[in-house]
């Protein structure tokens, strides 16, 4: 029997949307079953078109090219500079872009699962998410976790 | 580096796309054939021959050469 995958995806910024969509993806590689759940901000990666950014802001941890204080980091443009910067990194290093380990999810039969209660929570338009993805609650991720192999809380 | 039937260069790709495509490329492939795959990602090490391991398909060779790791995967029949 397939080892199964139980992911929950509670990130919505582009460093957040990596390790769901890059473990899903090289999972079923490797002959898994997985599924994810996106709640809360991670509902944000289920968007058709994605805009997912990243902030130095309460991330002291995050390598910048040159220190900036914290008090400078809430200057408009400071976090659209900082997506940029690690995007062009992204590609640089050959790494895939979201969209593409996304793309290869949907294709190779993630089963991508809203929450239902934080899409009603936020008014989230399920017109916007993209096609293929289900929903479900608290319920629907514990029956399938609980006789997952691997699961993770991202 | 011995013969084999489908070459695969994911030079200059990162972690996961090398086994990624590897994935791909034996899933099109008949059992028995083998796979060429040239990965520069140094992490290949470790995770091709977990990818290996994990999916049935043996790795007969790895090799490094010109900074270049050279890998042959036989198509197994799982």
């Amino acid at each position: 029997m397939a080892k199964k995958l139980a992911i929950i995806a509670s990130k919505g910024t582009l460093d957040g949307a990596y390790p769901p969509f890059l473990l899903a993806s090289t999972a079923v590689a490797l002959g898994f079953e997985v599924k994810i759940f996106f709640t809360f901000y991670g509902l944000q990666l289920l968007n058709k078109n994605l805009n997912l950014k990243v902030s130095p802001l309460g991330n002291p941890a995050m390598p910048m090219p040159v220190p900036v204080p914290s008090i400078i980091q809430v200057i408009p443009g400071l976090e659209w500079f900082a997506t940029w910067m690690m995007k062009r990194k992204l590609k640089k290093k050959g790494v895939a872009s979201v969209e593409e380990l996304r793309d290869i999810c949907v294709e190779t039969g993630v089963d991508l699962i809203a929450c239902q209660m934080t899409v009603d929570l936020f008014d989230f338009n399920e017109e916007d998410f993209i096609e293929g993805i289900s929903s479900g609650g608290a319920a629907t991720y514990l029956e399938f976790a609980g006789d997952a192999d691997v699961s993770l809380y991202i | 580096m011995s013969d084999f039937d489908v070459e695969l260069d994911t030079s200059g790709l990162n972690c996961p796309l090398p086994v990624l495509k590897a994935r791909k490329a034996l899933s099109e492939m008949s059992i028995g054939q083998k796979l060429h795959l040239i990965v520069t990602d140094p992490g290949a090490n470790q995770d091709i021959p977990a990818f290996s391991k994990m999916t049935g398909n043996p790795l007969l060779e790895s090799s490094e050469q010109d900074g270049k790791l050279h890998f042959i995967i036989e198509k197994g029949d799982a």
